[in-house]
């Protein structure tokens, strides 16, 4: 059961072969017995979970279901659901349980979809490897002493480990990317402003998107059918329709153009990692693809201007987290200073601390100019490069992570962990779509190719994630749990 | 030495949007502590701001009024700071792009002369919470119900000379902001508020001196008695060899004075940076025209025209357009009465008087400008003499009768101008009065107009006040002078 993909479950439901209620105990049974070791959920919702499958059996028996009616999926705690804990993986957010849903939790209720529960994340999705946790690091289930990416690696992790079909990310510079590629599974970022992000507690609100991690891309079409969309909360959020993202999975893919950046190939990227992501490639070319090599000329720029917006609006979004209202309020504050202080100094991981350090600093009066303006001008450069890319091809391929996932505490160094997002920021500062499927292994741990499109070409990017998985199997592997935790 | 002084005014109007200017709670003022505050205004992690499309109309409508460049783009930026009635922990503002551009206005001095000052831009923000002091006994209690409340902040040039021309921008904005109806423009409940910037320098000297900022002054008075002492505070620190320092100042109506709250040094570094939940706003100039074309006649217009069409002086020609209820309620009764100067004098006579004892605003008036207009109207076509037309407004005032009219007829107050009752009157006040006919005929006749006096009274009294005076006068002089 807990092996198929969404898409298998629900026609599984819809044939009565078990009942949202049997696939919702058996699911809390695996998270009980290998989240120990995994780590990847902060709250489990089991009684929500079991009564909203029981409600949407009866309205399978009353012939009201939807095509998702009863799937459980998971949320990442950065998304606020009404009366359940929503700690964005902070000590600062441990006793807030959010008075409203998220628009996305709104529409995947209204899809008929439940939740087990939320996933464990890097503190404020700062970070990449899931270890700036207040709840502790999460376990790559291919490999408990690897990481499994991050900022969205509980979700990721819970997913490759057959906890929860599916789950919800967030990506503001490769947090569902990366860590769908270290866990082995396919993870969409879509464009930004093609997901609601009301109800998403903001990192970076410029670059910060939603978006399905799950098993295969077609599960994710159907996902991103239930989240996109237009919405009246949110300003950013991009009035254009929703298509059918699964409609077009089995379009044939002769004389797709398939760009290859030359800077995605370059000095950093592990050989294995690069022999697998160009294994990947012929196999677009036996589907009638053809492959050329292109050039994002101010890739190298990317981190440093992401390192100066994201900490910017970081700096200002966290400020709320003041302890007068909600969150972390330090004991017997002596006066008002001393409040915001302790509360925050408290409340607080290093890298957020960090992050909040560096965004002061760029926005300051004397450094704006030179930072964030600056950063901003790069900003329009990225993006032009890609325009002028998408001129050119189809699509751009590449590896989503230089790297497979490293071992827990290999990455002490802040810079070198920052480096670790090189091939995914860039699409973040220029607001495209990208989207990681599994492409192998090396050393034993998942490799995932990344495939980026232009602007809202979400069901392009499905259609050419999905015709890889007709032809390859990578996606259908699975990591042994038994072995390793019981 | 002789002294110049230099202000420039930072007024913050409230908009009279129902819901706030990026969350769909109520402005109402005055509700229950955070009673108004919903999940947007209390920051809560996860939510976004989404633009009152109203506020922006309002904004531009005001540009507009002040003849402003209204920028096709304009963009809201966050200001960061920490406060405990501040939720997000940033105010979102306009720092870069306002969305008003250049303008001016004009203001009358006392001397009857006007000026233009003006108007470096116009932004749109939200308000804060209020922090509360009382009542909570050593600690410090928050109502959001005003935050995210529109506000209009509108920054002058350095372009007023003395408190009194600070007074009469303040008033002019005020008279702008509430013709446009876009503000209530109540100062006593926060609706507008202003920063002064004060400094003073040589008469002569082009370069400006070190200003003082006063926040948040909240009456037309207060501003001139602000700046009063600011001034005055200023010039004795220079010539006792002082320096003024750059600073934020704030002034205590109760002790009349300004007092320091932070200097420069202490001063916040707000690093403004573009609202990224908020999308620029972009004008077109259809949707500017169209508002401009729903404009009504402003304050200054109004006053030419008032000048130009009806004969009104200039002093009241701006009085009777101060105000947009003051305007509409006088252009009433000039319609119904047919006589600008007649309207113009009982509204501000007998009108203002009434209503300024009674301490109420002209919208409130007991008297109607239909009433009123129809009272003048019989004055004019001599239906009623003067006294009696004060007679009928009392009467009106105290709602004894629907109109002029009717009060008119009830209390028998129609204006007797038929000559031969007028005559048989006087023949018998005459009869009536033989010591003081008398004294009349004996009297020099250059002291004898003097004492026609007593005679027109006791006629008026005879006919209970509705004699018309001209024509008791006329014919007691000629009957008068025929016995002498």
């Amino acid at each position: 059961m807990h092996d198929q993909t969404l898409t298998g479950l629900a026609a599984a439901l819809a044939a009565g072969e078990f009942s949202s209620r049997e696939l919702t105990e058996h699911l809390l049974a695996r998270i009980e017995r290998h989240d120990g070791a995994l780590n990847s959920f902060i709250t489990v919702t089991g009684e929500q979970a079991l009564a909203a499958a029981d409600a949407a059996d009866a309205a399978r028996a009353r012939g009201e279901a939807g095509p998702l009616t009863g799937l459980p999926l998971a949320l990442k705690d950065i998304f606020c659901t009404r009366g359940v804990k929503t700690s964005c993986g902070s000590r600062m957010l441990d006793n807030f349980d959010a008075p409203y849903d998220a628009s996305v939790v709104e529409k995947l209720a209204a899809a008929g979809t439940l939740s087990l529960g939320k996933t464990n994340m890097d503190e404020f999705a700062m970070g990449s490897s899931n270890e700036n946790s207040f709840y502790g690091a999460v376990k790559n289930p291919w490999d408990l002493g690897a990481v499994p990416g991050g900022s969205s690696g509980g979700s990721a992790a819970a997913v490759a480990a057959g906890l929860v079909p599916a789950a919800l990310g967030t990506d503001t510079g490769g947090s569902i990317r990366q860590p769908a590629a270290f866990c082995g599974i396919t993870g969409l970022k879509p464009t930004y402003g093609r997901v609601s992000r009301y109800g998403m507690i903001a990192y970076a609100s410029s670059l910060d998107q939603a978006g399905p991690m799950a098993r295969t891309a077609e599960d994710c079409a159907h996902l991103l059918g239930a989240i996109a969309g237009h919405d009246l909360r949110d300003s950013t959020s991009v009035a254009r329709g929703v298509p059918d993202y699964t409609e077009g999975l089995e379009a044939p893919l002769s004389g797709l153009k398939i760009g290859l950046p030359r800077e995605y190939f370059g000095d950093g990227l592990s050989a294995e990692v690069e022999r697998a992501v160009r294994e990947a490639i012929r196999v677009y070319e036996s589907l009638g693809a053809t492959v050329r090599e292109v050039s994002l000329p101010h890739t190298h720029y990317a981190i440093p201007a992401y390192y100066v917006i994201a900490p910017a609006e970081a700096s200002s979004n966290l400020s709320r987290f003041d302890g007068v209202r909600f969150g972390h309020r330090c004991e017997n504050p002596t006066d008002l200073i001393d409040l915001y202080k302790r509360s925050r100094g408290e409340g607080f991981g290093e890298e957020v601390k960090r992050r909040i350090l560096i965004g002061t600093h760029t926005l300051s009066e004397g450094f704006f100019d030179a930072y964030y303006k600056q950063a901003q001008k790069v900003r329009r450069l990225i993006r032009q490069d890609f325009l002028d890319a998408f001129e050119e091809v189809d699509v751009l391929m590449g590896p989503a992570s230089p790297t497979p996932a490293f071992d827990l505490g290999a990455n002490k160094d802040p810079v070198s962990m920052y480096l670790q997002d090189i091939y995914t920021i860039a699409v973040n500062l220029a607001g495209i779509p990208g989207i990681s499927v599994p492409a192998g292994f090396a050393g034993g741990r998942p490799v995932g190719l990344q495939i980026l499109g232009t602007h809202f070409a979400e069901a392009q990017l499905l259609n050419v994630a999905h015709q890889f998985q007709q032809a390859t199997d990578w996606h259908l592997r699975r990591p042994d749990l038994a072995e390793e935790t019981a | 030495m002789q002294w110049e002084t230099v202000i420039g005014l930072e007024v913050h109007v409230q908009l009279a949007t129902r819901s706030k200017i990026f969350s769909g709670a109520s402005t109402a003022f005055g509700a229950e502590p955070n009673t108004q505050a919903c999940a947007v205004d209390l920051g809560l992690p996860g939510v976004l701001p989404v633009l009152n499309e109203q506020a922006v109309a309002m904004a531009v409508q005001f540009g507009l009024g002040i003849h402003a460049e209204i920028p096709e783009l304009s963009v809201f930026d966050r200001k960061n700071y920490f406060y405990p009635d501040l939720p997000k922990g940033y105010q979102t503002s306009q720092m870069y792009e306002p969305i008003v551009g250049p303008g001016e206005v004009e203001i009358l001095l006392d001397d009857g002369e006007s000026k233009r000052i003006r108007v470096h831009h116009a932004h749109l923000e939200e308000d804060a919470g209020k922090s509360l002091h009382e009542d909570f006994h050593g600690m410090t209690g928050i109502d959001l119900n005003r935050a995210g409340t529109p506000l209009l902040e509108i920054v002058s040039e350095p372009d007023m000379r003395s408190a009194k021309e600070a007074a009469a921008y303040l008033k002019a904005i005020h008279s702008i902001v509430t013709y446009l109806g876009i503000s209530d423009g109540n100062m006593a409940e926060g609706s507008m508020r202003c920063d002064v910037n004060v400094s003073v320098r040589p008469k002569g000297q082009d370069a400006f001196g070190t200003r003082a900022e006063i926040k948040n002054v909240n009456s037309f008075r207060f501003v001139e008695r602000a700046i009063e002492f600011e001034v005055e505070r200023q010039i004795e620190l220079l010539e006792d060899g002082g320096t003024v320092v750059q600073e934020t100042r704030l002034y205590d109506p109760e002790a009349d004075e300004t007092r320091s709250m932070r200097t420069k040094e202490e001063a916040n570094d707000y690093r403004y940076f573009p609202c990224p939940d908020l999308l620029p706003v972009v004008l077109d100039q259809a949707y500017v025209d169209h508002l401009r074309g729903q404009l009504p006649e402003l304050p200054a217009a109004k006053r030419e025209r008032f000048q130009s069409e009806l004969g009104l002086s200039a002093y009241d020609a701006g009085v009777l357009s101060a105000s947009r209820a003051m305007a509409e309620y006088f252009e009433r009764v000039h319609a119904v009465c047919g006589d600008a100067k007649q309207a113009a004098n009982w509204v501000q006579g007998e009108l203002s008087g009434a209503l300024n004892r009674e301490g109420l605003a002209i919208v409130d008036s007991p008297v109607s400008a239909d009433q009123l207009g129809g009272l003048v109207a019989r004055v004019k076509d001599d239906t009623i003499n003067g006294k009696a037309a004060k007679q009928v407004f009392q009467a009106l005032w105290h709602g004894e009768g629907d109109s002029a009219d009717a009060i008119i007829e009830a209390k028998g107050l129609k204006q007797v101008t038929d000559t031969g009752a007028i005559e048989a009157m006087i023949d018998q006040v005459i009869a009536d009065s033989p010591a003081q006919v008398a004294q009349y005929r004996d009297a020099e006749p250059d002291k004898r107009g003097k004492m026609i006096g007593y005679f027109v009274g006791q006629v008026m009294k005879a006919s209970r006040g509705t004699a018309n005076p001209q024509q008791v006068n006329a014919l007691l002089k000629e009957k008068l002078d025929a016995l002498c």
